[in-house]
Parts: structure tokens; C-alpha cells; sequence
């Protein structure tokens, strides 16, 4: 109430919004967005096709242990790690674990944290006020720890991480929303749907979802970055991966002692494909932001 | 700057400007041709509906364009010095000292978390005032935009003051370096009329004052012709007509001012069952359209072959004007785009809907708000009943509280067809929620932006109706055509349609359920003056033909004038007036609608009473009548101890005053009875 009811609204300095093809030409225009963009494909198609075009069985599969820690060569271009597996093999191989892990826990944490926050924007009052606190408590415990916990508790497996991570997601994804939601109720066409008397989850699913999608994929790409990096540091501690499955977490873990001894190619080359896969989802993400705001 | 390029050039001088906007890919043209000359002392007006270029125009001055904008061509010359090349040094000068900008929303215009005086001083700060003296300037420059306790002013933050006193705070920060030339940029837009006056009465002042030049910019007409010796008129990015102010309205040279002078309802025009309003038929061309000929062709009436090959340059014509027409001397006989004859309709005594004993009384922060107080108000069948006065009034919250949207106190009664209502939507049936439907404001909050316009109407069709898939696309097509509206536009998302287009929609979805009432919330504010016309003749032939009621609420009394048949003014969660609306215009008033009157910026400066301060806080209502504290015409202890009731003082007129009629008629120097009887002369 109180509002100044007549702030006409229509005499701004107006440049015009952005369209979706717009949006899409701003990212087709943006270099930081191919870049990024580039990279990721590239690990996607290791992550699919990584056993027919990998040069050595990843498995390492039967086990040559006679050529253990080998130094890169034309044979090992990467070196072999302790059970004399070629980790240019093991690299490629491992995109797979990280990328399958971290997107179904991303997917899964804003599917969940969607449809809380716009529940909880939508309702407002004291369900908000309770629901806001409770999410705000989750917040507040530390996101490996948390983790680690839990698949203590599960035991190692790979579901057990994506669940985790995805139910650690969810009051992150789940605040967002629900600031875009509340903004969003604000406008008059959610009471024009009161006034008509709309069922409430047609306004939810049906006028307000589409509104704050944008919010949401912005969100959905900055969390897939964190994932992969959870997903990695679980596994670097030991948690959720069975140690044959390549995976780059578990190859530094397994092979940082060796540091000391000169032997650094099992610990630097799936360190550098975290790096590049990491920051080159960041650079999707950053691009995705700036395009849609 | 010597004295003598001071005294040989103008404030400001804009020659052949042309600026570009780069939306997405492309470079498009924003700005073409623009030549206008701002001499020492004067004001100069620059007016054109939204998306013409005024604001472009005002950041190009500024030298203060967005990061996709740029300048293509031309020069702009202040005290002629040319500004499009300067050094960011002689910017930054520039800014503090020769150039000041005051823009729409002075809440945004302020820091909020920094105290008044402490940004007033920065700005002396900047121009180098030693640190002792900046105190005694700060409280000297609010002194001069006459806010009356500077000191306590000075320690307060913006959320603290109202809109009208951050205005002058920030006017006052622009006349600080007491520059060549202030730019205001529409700055009464977001204010109430009784404070608008004010503030222009200010502006006034100062310039009169201080002796700077102005350049105003603004989508109202009586504003500009209130405050300007000379005006442009802008339209897509180009110049129409440039010229003295009298001359340019009062005997336009150029077709589109003809058509801008038409749209709007004005105390001459007749009323709505007399006349319907002129419109400027179809649309500003798209940014960076690439026409040949007159770019306002298209649009208009008195469109020869010529105009749509040869673009008509700014021709002088007589007044000391010019004007980009090629026929200017033939702009008044523009021939009327809507037939002159209203629509007829049957108006009838029958109550529809009656709110009775109304009060609303909201809690905040655990204190009472009394958003409504003993309201008692009917609609009659057929009827338009206008609701007017000041932002805080009650005018939103009474529509919310018959939309069923908030539950009014225990007590109030309200009803519809003789049949008690129940107090919230949920609680009425699908017949009653269908009778009561409301058009809002600004569209493009109303309408979701990601849905089409088949499904914004359809769905409404659906949920009040009930009918079948086909019945339902039946009734929604029929609702696109009762709004003049072609089904090419079905599929269109609200961004693919005109602010006018958008505002059809919502019409055509307010009207899904065959409603009784429709509440119209501001309606037309949001939009451009061409646009406003034609949505008030379609809401006044739906009336005609549908037979529905209307409660209209609006600040602009000329469209209430026009449309309205009785109109009742609330302040502060009372109605202060009701009667028939010749009968409230032609008074005698209620004090408060009296001084509502007079700040129409149309009146001249010697008819009007002056508000004083702001409307009171609803949590901590003034004893006695409410409108006490800032009554004009307040007679003495009474008013503060005893709140009038509403009492019918002539047939089918009540006021909520303790003053007799006969001395309301005294006071406000009008004949003595009889002749209000006739008032449509007045």
C-alpha cells in the first residue's frame, strides 16, 4: 500500500531489452564464451567415446607393472602411473566420471531447489520466514564436509555422491529462485491469475517458471563449475569412487607422494584437465550471465 | 570562458546532430538532423512521446551516452565550446561546473545510505569550495529551493524524505555551481500534481533567480507550456517543429503537434457522450527504420505523394518557427481520424454495487495503518465512477478491497446487485469473480511476457467461463475483435506489441467473464498521448456496448472530466467529495479538491491555493477532519476536534467539511447559487 500509485512507467531512457535471438548473438559474438565452450565439448566427447579412442586400456587391463612410473615417452606421451597404466589413457578416460557425477547432481539439485524456491517465494509469509531459516541453516555447514559425512554414513558409491551433492545444491539453487520468484510476484499479471482465481501451481509451473528460467540456467551453469570441483575433491579424500574407475581426483591422491621423488606427470596431467575443465565451465557460465542480464 | 564568447553565444547550440544505438549486432539510427539553439536565460522545451529520443538528446549533452550509443555527426556547442571532443579533464569541468542534470526519479538520483548534507557538500567539494565554507553553501542552496528546515534536512537520508522534498534536494545539487545550463529531464513525472505544481513553481523561480538557462524535457504538454519560452517537438529521433511556445500550440505548423493537441482531453473539449477524442493512428516507426520521405507519413492525415519520396527539411514559417512539414500552412485543417460522434448508451439509476461502512486497517510493524475509513460509495449500472487524489489515499486499496483481493475490517458490507459479497476471491463464485475484473496500470507488469497473447485471454476466457475448448477460442478471438484488435496478433508475445496493443489485451482480458465492474487502475498513465486517446474511446465504447460499469482511478482530471459521470476524492482513506462529475468540476469544492484543481499545470499562476507539506503518515491520521493540517480554508478549532461526517449538502452531492456551501461559494469566489445548475459552460 502507500505506493505512489501513478510512477508512469513509460518515460525512461528506454534502450530496447535483449531478445532471446539477441541473447543467442551476444554468445555466438563472444570469444570467452567459444573458448570455454570448445573445451567443454572437447571433454563431452572424451567423457562418451574416452574407451575407443584412448590409446592404451584405461583399466590398465592386464596389469604391467614392470613399466610402472615411467616417464613420458613416445609410447606413454603422459607417463604411466604406479600400476604402469598410461595416463594419457587414464585422463581422457576419467572425463566420464567427473562430467556423468557432477551434471546428474547439478540437475538434480536445481530440479529440487527450483521447485522449492518457488514454492517457498510463492507462498511468502511464515511458510517463507520457516522454510528461509531452515535453508539458511543448511548453508551455513560446509559443502565438502557435508559430503563426506554423508558417504560415510552411505558407503562409497557413485549415487551416494550424486545425491549428496545434489541435496547439498538445493537450498543454494532454492534462494536464487526464490529471490527472482518474490520479485516476480510482484507483478500485476500473478493478480490478474487471482483475480481469475488460477489454480496456484498453473501460476507456479505456467506464469512465474518461465520468468525466472534465466535466473535458473544462469544458476544451473555457476553450480555445474562447484560440482565438478566437489566431485573431484571427495574423490582426491577417497570418498565415493571405486579406486579402478579412472578418475583425476583419485589419480592425484593416489600418486602426490610420489612428488617428492621426482615422479610428478600422474599428479600434474589430471591436475591440468581439472583446471581446463573447470575454468573453461566458468567461462561458459560467465558468458551465459552476461548475455542474459 | 572570457566575458565576450559569454556574450556572443548561446547557453546551448545543437548543430545537425545524429547518434546511433547498437542493439544487438547492428548500429541503428536514434538520432537524425537535430538543430535547436538554447539562448542565455531562456527555457527551452523538448517534447515527444517515449522512444522519440528526449532523454537520447539530454545524455548526448551530457556527453554521458550508454556504452552502445555514439555520436555520428554534428556538433553541440555549450557557450560555443564545442563538447563532443573533449578531454576527460574538460568533461569532468564541464560536469561540475558549466552543465547540471536532474533526472526523473530523485530516489535514484540520491545515494541512500549517505546523508542529505554530506551530498550537497560533495558537490561543492568538487567544485573547490575550501572545506569551512561548504556547510553554510549547503545551507544556503536548500534555503533557495525552499526547504525550511535546511539543518534538519541536512542530517536526514533519502528514504526519510518524500518525493517532492528529494526533488528539490537534487535540484538543488544541480544549481549548486549555478550553471550555464540545467537540465531537467522530466522532472515531475513520478510526483503528484499537487507537488508537480510545486516543484515547477520552483524551477520557476530559480531561473528567474539565477538567470540559467533551461532545457526541459518532457512527455507533458501543459508542463512544457507552463514552463518554456520556446519548444521542440521531437518524433522518432527527428525535430517536427521548433518555435515560441504560444505559437507552436496555439497555432500549430507541423500535423503531428496538431494530432499530440487533439488527443488530449482538455476542459474545452465536451464529454464523452458528446464527443469521442482524436487519435494519431499507427505507430512510431522502430528504431533505425529506414524510410524514404516524411517519417511521419505514415501517420498522417494529410499525406500527399510528395511525403513519401522527399523529406521535408525545417522550413521557417510564420511566428518565428519552423517546421519539417511540407504542407505546414494546411497542418490545422488535419482531418479527424475518429468519427466525431460518441458512442450511445443507456445509463440507468440502478445500484450494481455498493460498499458500505468500509475500513481497512493494515498492521505494520505491529502499529495499526488505517488505509480506509468509513467509506460509502455506489456504482450504478452503466456508470463510470472516478476515484481521485494524492498517492496515499486509499484510491489502490479501495479497488483491492472490492477485487476481494484484501478483506476489509469486520463491519464493512459490500454489495453487488443487492447480494451480500464475500470478502475474499476465494471465498465468491465463479459468477462474482467474472463480474469484478480490473485493468491495471502499466501492461507490461500485467501481461506475462512469456506467453502469447491467445493464452493471456484464453486463460481468463477458460477460468470465467467454463465453456468447451471451442467456445472458449470463440470467445476469445470475439474479445480480440471487441477490442479492435486483428487475430494476426493471437500468436504475439506482449514484446512484439505497442504500449497501446499491450493495454488492449489486458482490456480484452478484464472483459473474459462478461464483467459487471471493471476497475480501471490508471489505465492510461503508463502510456504515450496518442496511445492514451484511443484506449479511452474503446473503454467508453465497451461501456456502451457491454452496458459494464466503471470505478476509473486517475490523476489526470481532464480524463476524469471527460469520462468519468461521478467522481468522488478521497485523501487519506476518506472520501472527502462525491457527486456527479460537472457538479464537483464546477464546484463549489471541498478544500481538497479545490486545491487538487488548482494544480492542473494549465491554470495560470494567480488562480491556484497552494498545498502545504505532504500528506500525513495513514498510521498517525491528524484529530479532527484529516485534511486539517493542510487545509487552506481550515475556520478554526473545530476542524481539529471534530471530524466532519460525509453529508449530502445538495441532491446527490456530499462533502466531508464543516464549512457551508454558501460560504464554500463565497471563499472561492464563485456566483452565488443558481447558476452551477448548468455546468457544463464552465
Amino acid at each position: 500500500m502507500a505506493q505512489p500509485s501513478h510512477s508512469a512507467g513509460g518515460f525512461r531512457l528506454t534502450i530496447p531489452q535483449a531478445t532471446r535471438s539477441q541473447r543467442w548473438q551476444v554468445l555466438r559474438r563472444s570469444a570467452t564464451f567459444w573458448v570455454g565452450a570448445t573445451i567443454v565439448v572437447i571433454w563431452v566427447v572424451f567423457a562418451i567415446f574416452g574407451d575407443f579412442v584412448t590409446p592404451f586400456d584405461p583399466l590398465g587391463t592386464p596389469a604391467d607393472v614392470l613399466n610402472r612410473l615411467e616417464a613420458p615417452s613416445g609410447e606413454h606421451p603422459l607417463g604411466t602411473d604406479e600400476l604402469g597404466r598410461d595416463v594419457l589413457s587414464r585422463v581422457l578416460a576419467g572425463a566420464r566420471q567427473v562430467l556423468t557425477v557432477a551434471l546428474a547432481a547439478t540437475v538434480l539439485g536445481t530440479i529440487f531447489g527450483t521447485a522449492l524456491g518457488l514454492v517457498v517465494g510463492y507462498a511468502g509469509g511464515i511458510v517463507d520466514e520457516i522454510l528461509s531459516r531452515i535453508l539458511d541453516a543448511f548453508l551455513s555447514i560446509p559443502l565438502v564436509i557435508t559430503g563426506m559425512l554423508a558417504l560415510t554414513a552411505l558407503g562409497p558409491n557413485t549415487l551416494g555422491v550424486i545425491v549428496v551433492i545434489g541435496l547439498v545444491f538445493t537450498p543454494i539453487i532454492a534462494k536464487t529462485v526464490r529471490a527472482a520468484v518474490l520479485s516476480e510476484r510482484q507483478l500485476d499479471y500473478v493478480t490478474a491469475a487471482q483475480l481469475r482465481r488460477d489454480n496456484g501451481l498453473y501460476v507456479l509451473f505456467v506464469e512465474i517458471l518461465p520468468n525466472v528460467a534465466n535466473v535458473i540456467i544462469v544458476e544451473f551453469t555457476v553450480r555445474l563449475g562447484y560440482a565438478i570441483f566437489t566431485v573431484l575433491a571427495l574423490s582426491f579424500l577417497g570418498f565415493g569412487i571405486e579406486p579402478s574407475i579412472p578418475d583425476w581426483g583419485l589419480m592425484i591422491a593416489q600418486h602426490r607422494g610420489y612428488l617428492t621423488g621426482g615422479i610428478w606427470w600422474p599428479v600434474l596431467f589430471p591436475a591440468l584437465a581439472i583446471a581446463s575443465l573447470v575454468v573453461a565451465v566458468n567461462l561458459v557460465a560467465d558468458s551465459i550471465s552476461q548475455a542474459f542480464e | 570562458m572570457t566575458a565576450q564568447t559569454a556574450i556572443t553565444h548561446p547557453a546551448l547550440e545543437v548543430r545537425d546532430l545524429a547518434l546511433e544505438y547498437r542493439i544487438g549486432p547492428d548500429w541503428k539510427s536514434a538520432l537524425r538532423d537535430i538543430n535547436f539553439t538554447v539562448e542565455r536565460g531562456e527555457s527551452f522545451g523538448l517534447v515527444g512521446e517515449s522512444g522519440c529520443g528526449k532523454s537520447t538528446v539530454a545524455m548526448a549533452i551530457m556527453h554521458y551516452l550508454p556504452r552502445n550509443g555514439r555520436v555520428t555527426q554534428g556538433s553541440i556547442r555549450l557557450a560555443g565550446r564545442d563538447v563532443t571532443d573533449l578531454s576527460p579533464r574538460e568533461l569532468r569541468d564541464l560536469r561540475v561546473n558549466k552543465i547540471s542534470m536532474v533526472y526523473q526519479n530523485p530516489g535514484t538520483a540520491l545515494n541512500p545510505s549517505i546523508r542529505i548534507g554530506r551530498q550537497v557538500e560533495d558537490v561543492f567539494e568538487l567544485m573547490g569550495v575550501p572545506a569551512r565554507e561548504r556547510e553554510g553553501r549547503v545551507r544556503q542552496v536548500l534555503d533557495k529551493v525552499q526547504i525550511a528546515d535546511p539543518i534538519r534536512v541536512m542530517r536526514r537520508y533519502p528514504h526519510q524524505l518524500s518525493g517532492g522534498m528529494l526533488q528539490r534536494v537534487v535540484i538543488a545539487m544541480a544549481i549548486a555551481s549555478r550553471p550555464a545550463l540545467l537540465i531537467l529531464d522530466e522532472p515531475t513525472t513520478g510526483l503528484d500534481a499537487t507537488v508537480e505544481a510545486e516543484v515547477l513553481d520552483l524551477v520557476r523561480d530559480l531561473r528567474d533567480e539565477i538567470g540559467t538557462s533551461v532545457l526541459f524535457i518532457s512527455h507533458s504538454l501543459a508542463v512544457i507550456r507552463k514552463m518554456c519560452d520556446r519548444v521542440a517537438v521531437l518524433y522518432a529521433g527527428r525535430l517536427m517543429a521548433v518555435g515560441p511556445t504560444e505559437e507552436t500550440f496555439n497555432n500549430p505548423s507541423h500535423p503531428y503537434t496538431v494530432g499530440l493537441l487533439r488527443c488530449l482531453p482538455s476542459p474545452e473539449t465536451g464529454r464523452r457522450d458528446e464527443t469521442t477524442l482524436d487519435t494519431i493512428p499507427g505507430f512510431l516507426p522502430p528504431l533505425g527504420a529506414e524510410i524514404t520521405g516524411c517519417i511521419y507519413a505514415e501517420r498522417c492525415g494529410n499525406v500527399q505523394d510528395i511525403c513519401r519520396e522527399v523529406e521535408p527539411e525545417l522550413i521557417p514559417v510564420p511566428g518565428d518557427s519552423v517546421s519539417r512539414c511540407h504542407f505546414w500552412d494546411r497542418a490545422q485543417e488535419l482531418p479527424r481520424t475518429v468519427p466525431e460522434a460518441a458512442p450511445r448508451r443507456e445509463r440507468s439509476e440502478e445500484t450494481l454495487l455498493a460498499i458500505t461502512n468500509a475500513s481497512k486497517t493494515f498492521v505494520q510493524d505491529g502499529a495499526p495503518v488505517y488505509a480506509l475509513h468509513d467509506i460509502d460509495l455506489e456504482i450504478r449500472v452503466g456508470e463510470t465512477v472516478a476515484l481521485v487524489g494524492e498517492s496515499g489515499s486509499g484510491k489502490s486499496t479501495l479497488a483491492k478491497v472490492l477485487l476481494g483481493i484484501h478483506a476489509p475490517d469486520d463491519g464493512t458490507v459490500i454489495a453487488l446487485s443487492g447480494k451480500g459479497l464475500s470478502a475474499k476471491v476465494a471465498q465468491r463464485t465463479q459468477g462474482e469473480i467474472g463480474a469484478i475484473q480490473m485493468v491495471f496500470q502499466n501492461p507490461d507488469s500485467a501481461l506475462n511476457r512469456r506467453h502469447s497473447v491467445r493464452r493471456i485471454i484464453g486463460r481468463a476466457v477458460r477460468l470465467l467461463r467454463r465453456e468447451g475448448r471451442k467456445e472458449t477460442d470463440d470467445r476469445t478471438k470475439n474479445l480480440m475483435r471487441e477490442v479492435r484488435m486483428g487475430s494476426q496478433h493471437l500468436l504475439a508475445k506482449p514484446r512484439q506489441l505497442s504500449g497501446g496493443l499491450k493495454q488492449r489485451v489486458a482490456i480484452a482480458r478484464a472483459f473474459a467473464g462478461t464483467p459487471a465492474l471493471v476497475i480501471c487502475d490508471e489505465p492510461t498513465s503508463a502510456l504515450d498521448v496518442s496511445v492514451q486517446a484511443a484506449i479511452i474511446n474503446l473503454l467508453a465504447e465497451l461501456q456502451a456496448e457491454e452496458n459494464v460499469s466503471y470505478l476509473f482511478i486517475s490523476h489526470d482530471l481532464n480524463v476524469v472530466r471527460y469520462i468519468a459521470d461521478r467522481v468522488a476524492v478521497m485523501y487519506l482513506g476518506r472520501l472527502m467529495e462525491v457527486g456527479s462529475s460537472p457538479r464537483v468540476f464546477a464546484g463549489p469544492h471541498h478544500p481538497y479538491t479545490e486545491a487538487l484543481l488548482s494544480a492542473s499545470p494549465d491554470l495560470e499562476e494567480d488562480t491556484r491555493i497552494r498545498l502545504e507539506g505532504e500528506i500525513p503518515a495513514a498510521s498517525n491520521p491528524p484529530s479532527g477532519c484529516v485534511f486539517q493540517t493542510r487545509c487552506p480554508r481550515k475556520i478554526g478549532v473545530i476542524c481539529e476536534t471534530v471530524e466532519p461526517p460525509l453529508e449530502e449538502a445538495e441532491p446527490g452531492w456530499f462533502k466531508r467539511c464543516h464549512i457551508p456551501i454558501e460560504e464554500l461559494r463565497l471563499l472561492q469566489g464563485q456566483p452565488p447559487a443558481e447558476v452551477t445548475a448548468d455546468p457544463a459552460t464552465t
